[in-house]
């Protein structure tokens, strides 16, 4: 029998707090349904306990994770062994209660772009749970080749230099790549070829779709002085305008930073393999050494959730050592015709 | 007596000479700092910049960079002119700057990493 979690704090019926609060025990093995806007949670043993319409409302869910920056090949003393704290990011992704029907990497894959590196990458990812596995790359995986190598391993049925796009239960994912062409004391850059296609690509979808957009390098005005930031991309969330529900999905930083903005929720995750400063706390932006009792706490995972039927995203950071995790929450704008409300933090 | 004022003099000038020489050396050190700049420097690349971020050089300069950061760069110029490898730590790039002008260059992988080379 499930445990009821009754604390209806708004009028839409969504328990929040609850929600929140059970997405925070998923790493122990917990399974939440929401169901008629009531948060139902079940012990692993008692999954046979669900009802057929807690399994049916299940469905609607759509779960997936997001990994980034795992630098395979980065050696220094920031972190020595990177691949070591990526099979920990990947054992703790196998213990979900609930397989992720798939996972994103945002990029920086490898660090120097070797083909030793790419293959350490890719029978290091093979003993992670999940369906599949999509891909963005950062600048560190097309140096030296223009992302040939990348694309070769990759970018199957992508265009030009790596940019698609997919649906999953209703759902619309954009992978954008924003590391080629950079200029000279500038920017991530989306161009024009990717720009064109874009608005292509939404111009037929329904304003209530769900859109998640996921990039390397923030698709917002992060920290611009140390390049955390995409020249063109305001042009990119123009065409996104319509859209009730836009989440942008970066890495690059090595770092959970988070703003909304309107009816669009950006989030940068954290590194599987080493951090880096706070902005403006440091001379640069590089890896950031910190005591070894510390480095676990500040690489993890991020797991996303999308309550199709309440329009509701939650987004939770989980570190390596697993002593706390950051959830944010975020409801976009519900079909029009009934009332909006926008929730942040 | 004599001859002691002799060897006297034969070893001051024997020692005015070695001073001659050794000033004419020093000489030829001062002004080799002033009107010749070496044949080869060396820019360093740490935290993110190039160091010194302004060099200017002789043309026919050979500028060897070195990267000292924990981090892969590259040494990119706007111009096309010159495009090194990515550059793991302690890795080299060299170019040799034989036509007179001014060179910007960046790291095509932190493109806020800029600096330039004036070659006059």
């Amino acid at each position: 029998m499930g445990n009821f979690i009754k604390d209806n704090l708004n009028k839409d019926g969504v328990d929040r707090r609850g929600f929140l609060k059970c997405m925070a025990w998923a790493g122990t093995g917990t399974l939440c349904v929401l169901q008629g806007g009531v948060l139902k949670s079940f012990a692993m043993s008692d999954i046979a306990a669900m009802t057929k319409q807690d399994k049916a409302a299940m469905k609607g869910e759509l779960s997936f994770v997001q990994i980034s920056d795992s630098h395979i090949g980065f050696d220094k003393a920031a972190n020595p062994d990177v691949t070591a704290t990526l099979r920990e990011a990947i054992a703790k992704i196998n213990a979900l209660p609930q397989a992720p029907e798939f996972v994103l990497h945002t990029g920086d894959l490898t660090h120097l772009s070797k083909a030793s590196e790419f293959d350490t990458l890719e029978q290091t990812l093979k003993t992670m749970r999940t369906d599949k596995i999509f891909y963005v790359p950062g600048e560190h995986d097309v140096l030296n080749d223009n992302g040939e190598q990348y694309r070769e391993r990759f970018g199957k049925g992508s265009k030009g230099d790596g940019w698609y796009s997919f649906d999953q239960k209703g759902v619309h994912f954009i992978g954008l790549v924003n590391v080629m062409n950079l200029k000279a004391g500038g920017l991530g850059t989306l161009g024009h070829d990717q720009l064109e296609w874009l608005e292509d690509d939404v111009k037929h979808l329904k304003s209530s779709t769900p859109i998640v957009v996921f990039a390397h390098i923030p698709l917002w005005a992060a920290y611009p002085e140390w390049g955390w930031g995409t020249e063109d991309s305001q042009q990119a969330l123009a065409y996104l305008k319509k859209f009730g529900s836009v989440s942008v999905l970066n890495g690059h930083i090595h770092q959970v930073m988070q703003k909304v903005e309107g009816n669009v929720t950006f989030h940068t995750a954290m590194s599987t393999a080493f951090p880096q400063p706070q902005p403006g706390t440091a001379p640069s932006p590089g890896p950031m050494k910190v005591p070894a009792e510390k480095l676990r706490s500040l690489l993890g995972v991020t797991n996303v959730d999308f309550l199709r039927g309440k329009h509701t995203l939650a987004i939770v950071d989980s570190p390596l050592d697993g002593a706390s995790t950051t959830s944010s929450y975020h409801l976009g704008r519900p079909e029009s015709g009934s009332e909006s409300s926008l929730y942040g933090g | 007596m004599m001859k002691g004022i002799l060897s006297r003099t034969v070893l001051s000038a024997a020692l005015l000479g070695t001073l001659g020489w050794t000033a004419e050396i020093h000489a030829k050190n001062v002004t080799l700092a002033a009107d010749e700049k070496p044949a080869a420097i060396e820019i360093k690349i740490d935290n993110f910049s190039f160091m010194p971020q302004d060099t200017t050089v002789a043309p026919g300069t050979t500028i060897t960079w070195v990267n000292r950061d924990d981090l892969p760069h590259t040494v990119v110029s706007t111009n096309g002119k010159f495009k090194s490898k990515a550059l793991d730590t302690d890795d080299k790039f060299a170019f040799t700057f034989s036509e007179p002008g001014t060179y910007e260059y960046f790291c095509s992988v932190h493109p806020k990493m800029t600096a330039k080379v004036i070659v006059k």
